[in-house]
């Protein structure tokens, strides 16, 4: 079955991408899989600045998910750009960088620095962080923030595609959504985690040194997949589902309702192939389900009457 | 592309050591050798999980190398929560995924004195690395333990090398293993060793002062909670000695006493 994907002019292998900030750079997944077998890699969120990101500890293992503040720490857009990206397979495989700012100028600085890259594939902006106090979220929350932001950055892209991340901490995603089309945005990719938090009783304390942070994991899958039906249903532009994705099958539901492409976080930390395994196995799935192509299957979910 | 590292390999051999009280294990783990083409180094670790675990234990979990040779690779690990009481229930046979070696080493000089210090599981990683030296008669082992040494893979290092221990049975026995410590360290320092440490976060900072202090070739292995293993997620960082975020699973989790700030 022919995987391969049109995303927003890009063309994609197939619709597994990795998610920002479970994935690294991609050269930490290099001994477990072949980078180039997947659709694209999201690298982690990438500031103007260096940030040194949240104290610890930031993580903690929940019922069939996890809670991460790490904060955004990233080592500066620079020194990706001259010691990572140079080492990935960029030529044969998208590289999709994921931006983060505090507010809309930064932004569309960040992506001024990025539009001539010639190994960046596309640019995903992360409006969503729960776990910085500046920007992330508050955008995320504010439909006429999520426009501006989409518009900044649209406009210093060049050519490259721009894809805004979304909330689903917000009462209505369709909006959101809509917000980011408006913004003259090429697509959107959802959900980043959802706002949560873990005590300790013993100690009584809370498990994460930022006392909030974000849910993530197969216990997140249900709302995400109804954040991403909502979504494909309120915009044109193609959509990037992902939030608990661990299976070909939870891929496929993803695109089932709608989704051109499939983001695998968490997952990847059940085992470092998650992700490669999930491009090998999606088109057996799919052909279990009797599906035709991909195409065909994309969105075909039947609603009652 | 090389092979991929993630492999499942088989339980060989299960079984609690001595007789350690129910909730609070600690076990033996014999796994067959995943095979790996540039062998491993003595102080790296595994991240292990289960093939059977469900979705509900979303991490694999990092334990120490204690030892491998061709055939087995030997893990202990004490059972402390959800993770390891659900690895206590393997079976022989039982497959587990398994990826690594992962992170830094401890080094082996041929020739000088080297005093290791154990804190509880802390000790894992020294089996390996007696096995593995040259000259054990250069080796020492301190072991603060809190329960019986009978617990511990002790009397197998005894047979091989200089050893001590001091059992924690009340809060004032802190203070003497402190104390001890610090001895220690300045009498390795004095005749120009190496120390390499591996136990609990306040163990580690009594080695760590006390190697700053008197200026001693310190090594400390460092045991944060860890999601990937692989330098991926962030989330097992600890600070440099200029007070930047650094990944203990990909920078360590071996550092130099020197090269990392433990105060903050
Ligand atoms: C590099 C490295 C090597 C290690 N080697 C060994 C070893 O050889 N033998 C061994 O018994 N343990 C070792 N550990 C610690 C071991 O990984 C944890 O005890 C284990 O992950 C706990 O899992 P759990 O689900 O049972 O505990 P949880 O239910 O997650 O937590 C229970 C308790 O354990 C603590 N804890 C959880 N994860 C860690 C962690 N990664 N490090 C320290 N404390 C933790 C929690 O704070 C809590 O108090 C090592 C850790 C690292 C990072
Ligand atoms: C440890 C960790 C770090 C993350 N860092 C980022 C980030 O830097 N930028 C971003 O947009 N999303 C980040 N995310 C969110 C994920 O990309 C994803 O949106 C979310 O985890 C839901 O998907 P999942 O359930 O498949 O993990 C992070 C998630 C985790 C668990
Ligand atoms: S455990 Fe993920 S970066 Fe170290």
């Amino acid at each position: 079955m022919d995987m391969s994907v049109d995303f927003a002019g890009l063309k994609l292998k197939n619709p597994i991408l990795t998610a920002s900030g479970t994935f690294g750079s991609g050269l930490e997944f290099k001994r477990f899989g072949d980078l180039e077998s997947l659709g694209g890699i999201v690298v982690k969120g990438l500031s103007l600045k260096p940030r040194e990101g949240n104290p610890m500890p930031r993580i903690a293992e929940t019922p069939c998910g996890m809670l991460n503040a790490i904060g955004i720490q990233n080592p500066g857009v620079e020194d990706f750009l001259t010691k990572k990206l140079p080492k990935l397979p960029w030529k044969t495989l998208p590289i999709f960088v994921n931006l983060y700012a505090t507010d809309a100028a930064e932004f569309g600085e960040l992506a001024a620095v990025l539009a001539g890259e010639e190994g960046v594939a596309a640019l995903e902006v992360n409006v969503s962080c729960p776990n910085v106090k500046e920007g992330g979220i508050a955008f995320g929350q504010d439909p006429s923030q999520i426009t501006k932001v989409a518009e900044a950055v649209k406009k210093n892209a060049g050519n490259k595609p721009v894809i805004i991340k979304l909330s689903p901490n917000v009462t209505d995603i369709a909006t959101c959504a809509r917000a980011a089309e408006d913004g003259g945005a090429d697509g959107i990719s959802l959900i980043n985690t959802l706002s949560g938090m873990a005590v300790d009783i013993e100690r009584r304390t809370p498990r994460l040194a930022n006392v909030i942070g974000g849910l993530s994991g197969p216990a997140v899958k249900p709302v995400a997949l109804r954040c991403v039906y909502q979504a494909v249903n309120a915009v044109k532009i193609p959509v990037i589902g992902l939030g608990g994705i661990a299976t070909a099958e939870d891929a496929a539901e993803f695109l089932l309702v709608g989704a051109t492409a499939v983001q695998i976080g968490t997952a990847n930390f059940l085992r470092p192939d998650t992700a490669f395994k999930i491009a090998e196995e999606l088109p057996k799935v799919l052909a279990r389900v009797n599906a035709k192509s991909l195409d065909e299957f994309r969105g075909s979910l039947i609603l009652p009457k | 592309m090389s092979a991929n590292n993630c492999r499942a390999v088989k339980v060989v051999d299960i079984k609690p050591l001595g007789h350690s009280s129910p909730g609070e294990e600690i076990v033996e783990l014999k796994l067959e050798y995943p095979g790996w083409e540039s062998g491993w180094r003595v102080g790296q670790f595994v991240m292990i999980r289960p093939v059977s675990w469900p979705l509900d234990l979303i991490w694999g979990r990092p334990f120490s190398i204690s030892n491998a040779d061709d055939t087995t690779l030997t893990i202990l690990f004490q059972v402390v929560g959800r993770g390891t009481k659900r690895l206590m229930e393997l079976t022989k046979g039982d497959s587990v995924n398994i990826w690594g070696p992962l992170g830094s080493f401890f080094s082996k000089p041929k020739d000088r004195p080297v005093l290791m210090l154990a804190g509880g599981m802390g000790i894992a990683p020294f089996c390996g690395y007696v096995d593995s030296h040259e000259q054990p008669e250069n080796l020492k082992l301190f072991f603060a333990h809190r329960p019986p040494l009978g617990n511990y893979p002790y009397k197998a290092l005894s047979d091989k090398v200089e050893v001590e221990d001091i059992q924690e049975t009340k809060p004032e026995d802190i203070q003497t293993i402190i104390a001890r410590v610090e001895a220690l360290v300045k009498e390795y320092g004095d005749k120009n060793g190496l120390v390499v440490a591996c136990g609990p976060t306040p163990f580690l900072r009594t080695i760590q002062r006390a190697a700053l202090k008197y200026g001693v070739d310190a090594e400390l292995s460092l045991e944060n909670r860890m999601a990937c293993g692989v330098g991926a997620c962030l989330g097992c960082v600890c600070k440099d000695s200029e007070g930047h975020h650094t990944q203990v699973c990909t920078s360590g989790p071996v550092f130099k006493a020197t090269a990392i700030d433990m105060e903050g």
